[in-house]
């Protein structure tokens, strides 16, 4: 079994805790470093499962603007960020489109849509 | 000529809160001002998320935020000028604006709102030597070129300066593509907040280099390369450290400046320590019936506390035209003592203050254990400790109301101390 041993900056609040996380069995690792719970939590959701929201735009034909904001409505896994922006990079949409409609839905079989966030009217 | 209660300058986040906050105490009459073609300003382009955690307890993307404000307008049925310029305004109120519908036109304004937001430091304002070849950006134009109309910036980017709009750029730059070889800092500590520069730049291997700046750009045509160098304690480069770093493109995030020219048009007094007009604790300016709110005041981390100060404007202005409560001087002045680069308001009139005071401050350097004091003379009123305090953390204390009554002296110091050990 792979040893873990990270350094981890907590950005749970602006403190900036340096949290060490190290150990062999994933379900009990040793954290140290933390002064707070949220920070314990934080370090350990970072090693075990680290999540990201996605963030970017999709190509708009007929809106007012060129690109449409969209995002992730859920968090996706990190590894899954690129391989996502190139499902997304593929993608045009067509105006109008209202606030939260749903542009690619179940992403790369992630569970999450990616979502509009902004409306745009038609020209 | 046109008459209106409240004219408010800007239509970003902080004023359409205030002209929201003005209209919910009544007031009829309200004009709001906006030269870019849509509502919702710099929150436009800023289509990452994080915004709204305080206000609306969801984390939004900057174009959700300001479309929810954008909302509140059209119910509350608030007239925009769009694609329109505020050119100037009067001590007495007059405002001048030109918009290629109506031309030049001068409107009289029982109150006025100042919402003009701020810009960014570019290449002149930190005096970078070199050619001048095309590929040197602002962090924001950059944002703005690729979130909205639909332009790369460049494939091979250096970035100089770790404010928070950079650290997010570096991040939406790489995901599109580019390589961004590294992010300079020219002081010990990054500008930003701590949780960008973990999620933007360690999430994506970006290097951050403390301590380094850029000492010629090279390039005729196009940018090609730039110069880095080390720098020392006081921030200067250190000669003879200079290394050449190949790039297509310099991305400059070093600083926003509140924009004042029409506060200046007005004789409004600035603050030299935040770059925006001296305020009382409504947002009232030293110019009476001219108030001031947002990143026009001081530049903030977070919009919830744009919004939040923009509602306090939003109110003053009304009562002002509601002549609800007089036009006290404002009589106490706060003044930032040692380890304090600021504090907001920088006046304030003991009998308009309703629960609290809530000060806004920044200190000027990275301070571990310590804690902020509020002192009347010699006297201490507050004392809030504090575990971790940074310059790019904006600060909030808040003093009671009794507090401020009990004064003795005329000046209040505010002043942030570390712990030893």
């Amino acid at each position: 079994m792979n040893e873990i041993q990270r350094e981890i900056i907590c950005i749970v609040c602006p403190t900036g805790c340096r949290i060490n996380v190290s150990g062999d069995d994933p379900q009990a690792l040793s954290i140290t470093g933390s002064e707070c719970k949220r920070g314990k939590e934080y370090a350990l959701k970072e090693i075990t499962d680290p999540r990201r929201t996605l963030i970017t735009t999709v190509q708009l034909n007929h809106g007012r603007l060129r690109r449409l904001p969209v995002r992730t409505n859920v968090e996706i896994p990190k590894r899954s960020i690129f391989p996502c922006m190139e499902v997304v990079n593929r993608t045009e949409v067509e105006a109008p489109v209202e606030v939260g409609q749903v542009i690619i839905s179940d992403i790369l079989g992630t569970g999450a849509d990616i979502v509009a966030t902004r409306s745009m009217t038609r020209v | 000529m046109e008459i209106y209660d409240i004219v408010v300058i800007g239509g970003g986040p902080a004023g359409m809160a205030a002209a929201v906050a003005a209209r919910q105490m009544g007031i009829e009459k309200i004009l709001l001002i906006e030269r870019d073609r849509e509502l919702g300003g710099i929150l436009q382009q800023c289509i990452h998320n994080g915004f709204g955690l305080h206000n609306f307890k969801e984390d939004l993307t900057g174009p959700e935020f300001s479309e929810r404000y954008i909302q509140r307008i059209e119910e509350l049925d608030i007239p925009c000028k769009l694609d329109t310029m505020g050119l100037s305004i009067t001590k007495n109120r007059e405002v001048v604006f030109v918009n290629s519908r109506e031309g030049l036109k001068t409107v009289k304004a029982r109150a006025i709102v100042l919402a003009m937001g701020c810009r960014e430091r570019a290449r002149g304002a930190v005096n970078i030597p070199g050619s001048r070849p095309a590929g040197v950006f602002t962090a924001g134009t950059a944002q703005r070129l690729i979130n909205i109309e639909g332009y790369m910036v460049g494939k091979k980017i250096m970035m100089l300066g770790t404010g928070d709009i950079g650290l997010i750029m570096a991040r939406r730059l790489t995901l599109e593509g580019s390589n961004v070889i590294a992010v300079l800092a020219r002081k010990p500590y990054p500008g930003g907040l701590m949780r960008n520069v973990v999620q933007c730049l360690y999430d994506y291997d970006i290097p951050l280099m403390l301590q380094h700046t850029i000492v010629e750009i090279l390039g005729k045509d196009r940018v090609r390369g730039v110069l880095v160098a080390r720098t020392d304690e006081n921030s200067l480069p250190i000669p003879g450290t200079e290394e050449l770093y190949e790039c297509d493109t310099l991305i400059l995030s070093v600083g926003l400046i509140p924009e004042n020219e029409l506060s200046l048009s007005a004789g409004i007094e600035l603050d030299r320590r935040t770059g925006g007009p001296i305020v009382n604790e409504s947002r009232e300016t030293r110019v009476p019936g001219i108030f001031a709110c947002g990143n026009v005041v001081h530049v903030h981390d977070l919009v919830d506390f744009v919004v939040e100060e923009s509602e306090m404007a939003g109110k003053g202005a009304a009562r002002f035209v509601q002549r609800s409560v007089e036009c006290a001087d404002a009589s106490i002045a706060l003044l930032p003592g040692r380890g304090l680069k600021y504090v907001v308001p920088q006046r304030v009139t003991a009998a308009n203050v309703e629960d609290g005071l809530d000060l806004f401050l920044r200190v000027n350097r990275v301070y571990g254990p310590s804690y902020i004091e509020v002192k009347d003379g010699r006297e201490s009123i507050k004392k809030v400790k504090r575990p971790h305090m940074s310059p790019g953390e904006m600060e909030r204390v808040r003093i009671n109301r009794r507090n401020i009554e009990k004064m003795k002296g005329s000046d209040l110091i505010v002043e942030a101390v570390g712990v030893e050990g």
